[in-house]
């Protein structure tokens, strides 16, 4: 089948009539084959198997839409994904809308559509609906994407805030500032770019993994916006409890390292899209920590610190690695690059 | 490193131990602020060792008439103005750039060379850099004004308030009651300046200058290095950065500013006018000065009723002593500019500090 001729998106395409017909049958269907979608109906009927459901969503508004490591299709299908498997869930289906501004190009629309596509494979998720609409120039920038996500419940998991307790240990799957210092020094035109690579990774299968294969898991949360700060920063106030970590233990790559020290971030608040911070009981985490390194996602799992009570206001510690402390709090404000 | 630490940690123990009074030794850093409070520094230190913040981050010793002009200059029509990121939250009475932004022309821009282009890109426009920043900043802005000038961009100015480092020192020595027994100096300062920028204040003044990095690991050498000084009553200027300071600097560096600029005087936030403190643009380069250009005559302005700022930068107070500190001044409603520069003291203080000092007080 022929692809649409056009080369730029036009507000037609979002009208409902032919153009859209051919946009959805010519682009956007070959790339996200599965039965469910080919239907086009106006709902799509799941099957499912748990009783209880989890249902997710989130839009992504990416600067620049492709990155080092990835791209605005990738980051809404693996973010939608992460946010199911972190809550205990095995992902089954997502939904998809873009938003395009007219005149936006066929070609990067497909680089998009097919990293949905092999992304949603990977994941072994399919997209079961979907929407289209087109604005005028102007009317966003270039392309906005939302997805929503449905996943079932994972026999004998459950996860909560409430299930945390003094000594558990708190675990990241690897390094952290990745994809915020890769995005923002692509965006800032800095030098060093292309020796940072964004760490965007679907989840799913790795906790899946984890959640069948070890017990004594009792939190999960994807360390994204306000990265590992503000993760730590909920977890401590929705338990409650105290958190202590140990800078020492926290994998960082020097390259990201250098890049936060230029633009004066702290690079506990940088967002991360393949990351998650795990509460686990303290008997099981070396079989954790295990089953995370024999993953690709996990290779540098590490033990970061663990629970203490807490007797005032709640709050997450550092133990600096010259063995000084300070406190970790949910980040403030907007961080700017600061002057020299 | 931890070894290193140790050894810095016994030697700077030793000596507060013998000294026996309370000692305060002066970060003229933001840099050096900000490092400082991110690795627990002050948490190591022994309890008569107070680690005072000074002027160091550009934020914050701008006065607030500078702030007032461009604040005034981004609402005038063709104006764009082009600045560094952290400038664009310092609030002025009806507001900041920030909160102007959209009905006004506001370009971040992360270096002076970008704000050229803006410039070239924008020739109906007039271009302002709010050029601001130490010896660290002055040399990439002279650095443009030199392109500007072979060129021949007639829309691109700057507002110069680049500040020199020694000339502040000097001030607040010279208060009869300030209580700095000694400095712990910026590296990257010294790495365009040389190290021997610091003397006249060893030699002025009996106080130790130590330069020092930015690694955590640096910054405990160095204050190792002063306390051994002060405890065997020496006063002497050493550098423990040497990899990359020298006593003479960058002369490349000091040449271009040389070239672009003269040091005159100057307003600093809490620390009144100072003589010869400020680079203002050569005769010869006037075209781009936006001061002359647009007429505009610089004044001290009046800061923000309940701030003390100025206090706490001259290293009087500790910004939880400002009674508006963590209650109407936040990271994310700032009142002064010590709390929307992360290098600022009432920031750093807020962001990684702030549940300890409630529960000391
Ligand atoms: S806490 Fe706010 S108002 Fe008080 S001195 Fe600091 S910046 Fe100024």
């Amino acid at each position: 089948m022929k692809a649409a001729k056009n080369k730029k998106i036009l507000l037609a395409h979002g009208g409902g009539g032919r153009l859209t017909e051919q946009l959805i049958r010519h682009n956007i269907l070959p790339k996200l084959r599965n039965d469910v979608l080919a239907k086009l109906g106006d709902s799509a009927k799941l099957d499912f198997h748990s009783e209880s459901l989890f249902f997710t969503t989130d839009s992504y508004v990416v600067k620049p839409l492709f990155f080092n490591g990835g791209d605005i299709g990738k980051l809404a299908v693996c973010g939608t994904i992460n946010d199911l498997a972190v809550a205990g869930a095995r992902p089954l289906a997502l939904s998809l809308s873009l938003i395009i501004e007219e005149g936006f190009e066929f070609a990067k629309l497909d680089k998009i559509l097919d990293s949905i596509g092999q992304t949603a494979k990977e994941n072994n998720v399919d997209i079961v609906t979907g929407d289209t609409k087109t604005v005028e120039a102007g009317g966003v920038d270039e392309i906005f994407i939302n997805t929503a996500g449905v996943g079932e419940s994972i026999e004998g998991v459950e996860l909560g805030l409430d299930k945390l307790e003094a000594t558990d240990k708190v675990i990241i799957n690897g390094s952290i500032g990745d994809h915020g210092l890769s995005v923002m020094s692509q965006r800032e035109g800095l030098e060093f770019q292309t020796e940072l690579l964004s760490d965007c990774a679907g989840l799913g299968g790795l906790i899946g993994q984890l959640l069948e294969n070890t017990d004594g898991v009792k939190f999960m949360r994807d360390a994204t916006r306000g990265g590992l700060a503000a993760t730590l920063s909920e977890i401590s106030s929705g338990s409650k409890l105290n958190i202590e970590i140990h800078e020492k233990n926290i994998p960082i790559k020097p390259s990201v390292q250098a890049a936060a020290d230029m633009l004066g971030f702290d690079i506990l608040t940088i967002a991360n899209e393949g990351k998650f911070v795990a509460i686990v009981k303290p008997e099981s985490a070396d079989d954790f920590v295990k089953i995370c390194k024999a993953h690709p996602l996990g290779k540098e799992t590490s033990i970061i610190g663990k629970v203490t009570e807490s007797s005032g206001e709640p709050t997450v510690r550092l133990i600096t690695k010259i063995g000084g402390k300070r406190i970790i709090q949910m980040p403030y404000g907007r961080e700017l690059p600061r002057i020299c | 490193m931890l070894e290193r630490i140790y050894k810095a940690q016994q030697i700077i123990d030793k000596a507060c131990k013998q000294l026996g009074r309370k000692i305060n030794i002066m970060e003229v850093c933001g840099t050096h602020t900000v490092s400082i409070f991110r690795n627990g520094i002050r948490s190591i230190l022994p309890a008569n060792l107070k680690l005072l913040s000074g002027p160091g981050c550009p934020v914050c010793v701008t006065h607030q008439g500078y702030i007032d002009t461009m604040l005034e200059l981004a609402k005038r029509e063709d104006f764009l103005i082009a600045t560094y990121g952290d400038m664009i939250r310092v609030p002025g009475e009806n507001g900041s750039l920030e909160s102007m932004q959209t009905n006004a022309q506001i370009k971040v821009v992360l270096s002076s060379e970008d704000a050229l282009e803006l410039a070239k890109d924008n020739p109906d426009k007039k271009v302002v850099f709010i050029a601001v920043g130490f010896e660290t900043t002055t040399p990439a802005t002279a650095v443009v004004i030199d392109e500007a000038s072979q060129q021949n961009i007639a829309n691109f100015f700057i507002l110069s308030n680049h500040k020199l480092v020694v000339p502040a020192m000097r001030a607040l020595l010279s208060e009869k009651n300030n209580k700095i027994d000694a400095f712990l100096c910026p590296g990257h300062v010294s790495v365009i300046t040389g190290s021997d920028i610091f003397s006249e204040i060893v030699e002025d003044f009996s106080r130790p200058c130590v330069v020092a990095g930015f690694e955590p690991i640096q910054i405990i050498e160095g204050i190792a290095e002063i306390c051994k000084q002060l405890a065997e009553e020496k006063a002497e200027l050493k550098s423990i950065y040497n990899a990359v300071v020298t006593e003479k600097g960058n002369a490349a560096a000091q040449r271009m500013i040389c070239e672009c600029f003269e040091p005159s005087a100057g307003y600093w936030r809490g620390l009144g006018k100072i003589d010869k403190s400020t680079y203002q643009l050569k005769e010869k380069y006037s075209q781009f000065d936006a001061f002359k250009h647009f007429g505009i005559t610089d004044v001290p302005g009046k800061e923000r009723s309940g701030c003390r700022c100025g206090e706490v930068l001259c290293g009087l107070i500790e910004p939880p002593e400002c009674k508006l500190f963590g209650t109407s001044c936040t990271p994310d409603e700032p009142i002064g500019p010590c709390m929307v520069s992360s290098e600022g003291a009432c920031a750093a203080w807020y962001k990684y500090n702030r549940k300890e000092s409630d529960e000391s007080s």
